[in-house]
């Protein structure tokens, strides 16, 4: 039998480190597979660390408190109910390689005829595989893109993963094949494990209990190269005047998102006019009664609502494509873009159960949401399910946009900036005259392979009559 | 056309013209034109008080120089053959090297001479020196692969306030050949910077010198027959260098070769592989691999010789192992 390595998960594109803030477990103590193991918290998540196998804990490497890089080895354990440490292999143990632990030799319990390169005696072993069969640049590309070395097929010499084979893997496998569901919901495994190589990864859990499903075996490295040519970009040349700079992995996952959303979906954007007068004066007469309870009221829970009424009413542009199945989403969690870090990131936290929430609480939500935003304290909980995005290109004074969808989504509104403008409007004997109105343009970008022109035009009105008419709420 | 050697004569020619303070020294220079006839002409145009015949004795030539350059002027030191600067070596080690760092002034010397091999010239007429000098800090190192570069290189080097060791690969000499018209009387190529000789995105292959030209047949026969594009990088100044364009290849190939007739053991090539192993790590997709001489003299006969230097199909050889890695 040998040890497993545990590792420090990476809970999100950006994040490099975790502090192990608690075990929870003790070292020999018998543990179920998937019962709590250790916890951790990273610069935007707080996270419960599942164990990757029923087990032992053997050996614990990184002590509560420290702060290590993602992928470090945290503890090593054992499978089986077996006693800790010294338990000797058992005569089931058929080919594991002895891991690397500060145990006692475990070379000399299994005497097997050895190989005489003693170094690679261990190339079951996580560290063993990844040295093995590849190289610093497609480590690299694995840790940037969360994918699993060992999942992919290497073609070099000796079955090395060369870059070639890493790249097709991202551009096909880790692209969504016809019954797939987004990237965004198969984030890489967090809690690899070797054991399990038949069965598939162990699945990670998270702290707020969503389960993150390892990017499944199925999708291996099937190599179709002549059946998916990969979209390669223009040669850049770089000259002696210009500057280099790698992207940060928020930066990477929004690359590969806006790319696979534009070659999955059909993009069609609409867009209408909405008159806020009446929001205006809605707000300005309930800003106080909001402000006493501490809640700033902005537009945006005005707009929420509306989109909230719509998307009961068009429950198509609240779904998902399933392959050839639409997925209509149970509840109505809205994603509200947010840029951070001067606009050179963006994030998209969610409010779950939008549906539920009366004006005050769309607001109170948004505002809390918007300030773990900004202080990066957004767990990973805050920032899945969204089954709907507005993304306000107004607050930067743009008029309107045509955003890209947020995969596994249908369709993202744009609003636009709120401003006064001379519209003809009836006076009250019927003449046109020619008025100042708060005005704002929408625009709704929406899959055209599942939603239509007609269907898209039935939920902005409903946005925008919702708007125009808001009722009367007490907050 | 003007050739390797033509190109060479032209910028000392040149450089003489305009700067009364150049003036040459060397190993029958004078009378005789030079071994290689260089300098035919010279003692004619610009007389015996600036093209001096000296003895046989490299030492003196560097150390004359270096006491001219302290007076202001320009020496340009021809060694007959490169293989005996090193009878110079404490003149250009411990005084032409050294003496910007003790006195403030440099020693503005070129000290220039055919190198290396390919032309059955045996153990002492066939050498590459450069890696005796790479570690040399205060010196330059140059080594033109075309004629255009083999003229503004020099141009370059006769105007530099500090000592330049001037690499001629004498196998160019009448080999190469190139037009030169157009070339301006102040087009001189800047010490320091790297050039892409052949562009391509699979490989990288860093050379200098004659090399350039055997990686280049290496290379087309890499892309005819496996279609894989080398990207070639000829560093023409070895010291200072250019990593940034060796860098920046890498980081689009992902693989890197380096080339050099030198024998491998302590050559340029193992300094170069270690500074993009440090700074480009995480780009390299396989280990760099060095393709250069044997670990023996250059020998003398010509069955041995062939097999002694690397030629393009060892670094054909090396670039498909490179590429399958």
């Amino acid at each position: 039998m040998s040890d497993i390595d545990v590792i420090m998960p990476q809970m999100g594109e950006s994040i490099a480190e975790g502090t192990l803030t608690r075990w929870v477990r003790k070292l020999g103590e018998p543990i179920e597979r998937d019962d709590d193991l250790f916890e951790i918290s990273t610069d935007k998540v707080d996270a419960e660390i599942p164990s990757p196998i029923t087990g032992v804990l053997t050996e614990i490497l990184v002590q509560e408190g420290e702060t290590v890089e993602v992928n470090t080895v945290v503890a090593r354990m054992r499978a089986g109910n077996a006693a800790p440490a010294d338990g000797p292999a058992g005569p089931d143990a058929p080919d594991d390689a002895p891991a690397e632990t500060a145990a006692p030799e475990p070379a000399a319990t299994t005497a097997a005829p050895a190989p005489d390169a003693s170094a690679d005696t261990r190339p079951e072993s996580r560290e063993g595989r990844l040295k093995v069969r590849s190289t610093p640049l497609v480590r690299k590309i694995a840790a940037e893109h969360g994918v699993d070395i060992a999942l992919v097929t290497g073609t070099g010499s000796a079955g090395r993963v060369t870059r070639a084979d890493i790249m097709r893997y991202i551009e096909t496998g880790d692209a969504f094949d016809s019954a797939g569901e987004a990237s965004e919901e198969t984030l890489p495994a967090t809690v690899a494990s070797d054991q399990d190589e038949a069965g598939g990864k162990v699945p990670a859990k998270v702290a707020a209990g969503a389960a993150i499903a390892a990017p499944a075996p199925a999708f291996a490295p099937t190599p179709a190269p002549a059946s998916a040519p990969a979209q390669k970009g223009p040669r850049i040349v770089v000259g002696p005047d210009d500057r280099v700079e790698d992207m940060s992995r928020v930066r990477l996952r929004t690359m590969q998102h806006m790319v696979m959303s534009k070659a999955v979906s059909a993009h069609v954007t609409s867009v209408s006019e909405v008159d806020f007068e009446r929001v205006v004066n809605l707000r300005a007469k309930m800003k106080p009664s909001f402000a006493e309870r501490g809640v700033k009221l902005t537009y945006g829970p005005f707009v929420y609502r509306a989109v909230v009424e719509a998307l009961k009413q068009y429950p198509i542009l609240n779904a998902s494509v399933r392959g050839t199945q639409m997925v209509y989403r149970g509840n109505i969690n809205l994603g509200i873009a947010v840029a951070i870090n001067n606009g050179s990131e963006l994030i998209v936290p969610v409010i779950k159960k939008a549906d539920r929430l009366s004006l005050m609480g769309l607001a109170q939500e948004a505002n809390e949401l918007a300030e773990k935003a900004r202080g990066k304290s957004l767990g990973f909980a805050d920032i899945e399910g969204g089954t709907f995005t507005i993304t306000n290109v107004g607050v930067f004074g743009n008029l309107f946009g045509t955003p890209i969808i947020n995969q596994p989504q249908v369709a993202i509104l744009g609003t636009g900036a709120i401003e006064k403008r001379p519209v003809v409007v009836q006076d009250s004997l019927g003449a046109d005259a020619i008025a100042i109105r708060h005005r704002a343009y929408f625009g709704l970008s929406y899959d055209h392979r599942v939603v239509d022109g007609a269907m898209a035009a039935f939920f902005l009105n409903a946005i925008t009559d919702y708007l125009e008419d808001f009722p009367d709420e007490t907050g | 056309m003007t050739t390797y050697l033509e190109a060479i004569r032209e910028a000392m020619w040149e450089e003489m013209e305009a700067d009364p303070d150049v003036f040459l020294m060397g190993e029958d220079v004078g009378r005789y034109g030079g071994a290689f006839r260089m300098t035919e002409g010279f003692l004619e145009k610009f007389g015996p008080s600036r093209v001096i015949d000296t003895p046989i004795t490299e030492s003196a030539i560097v150390g004359a120089a270096i006491g001219c350059s302290q007076l202001g002027l320009k020496p340009i030191c021809e060694m007959q053959f490169m293989d005996f600067v090193s009878s110079a070596f404490n003149m250009i080690v411990n005084f032409a090297a050294k003496v910007r760092y003790r006195t403030g002034r440099g020693a503005g010397i070129v000290i220039r001479g055919p190198c290396g091999a390919g032309s059955r010239a045996g153990p002492f007429h066939s050498q590459n020196v450069e890696s005796y000098f790479a570690n040399v800090p205060g010196l330059k190192l140059v080594a033109p692969a075309t004629v255009r570069d083999a003229k503004g290189l020099l141009k370059a080097a006769v105007r530099d306030p500090d000592p330049v060791l001037y690499l001629e690969h004498k196998f160019l000499y009448r080999r190469l050949k190139e037009d030169l018209t157009g070339f301006g009387d102040q087009e001189d190529v800047p010490l320091g910077t790297g050039r892409i000789h052949r562009p391509g995105s699979d490989l990288t292959i860093v050379a200098y010198g004659s090399m350039v030209h055997t990686v280049a047949a290496a290379s087309e026969a890499l892309s005819a027959e496996d279609g894989a594009e080398a990207e070639i990088i000829d560093l023409r100044t070895l010291q200072p260098l250019d990593f940034s364009i060796v860098e920046a290849s890498v980081r689009r190939t992902n693989r890197l070769l380096v080339a050099h007739e030198a024998p491998v053991f302590g050559g340029f090539g193992g300094e170069l592989i270690a500074q993009v192993t440090q700074r480009c790590f995480e780009w390299l997709d396989a280990p760099p691999v060095r393709v250069a001489a044997l670990d023996t003299p250059v020998p003398y006969a010509a069955s041995l010789e062939d097999a002694h230097l690397p030629g393009s199909q060892d670094v054909l050889g090396a670039a498909r192992k490179l590429m399958a890695y």
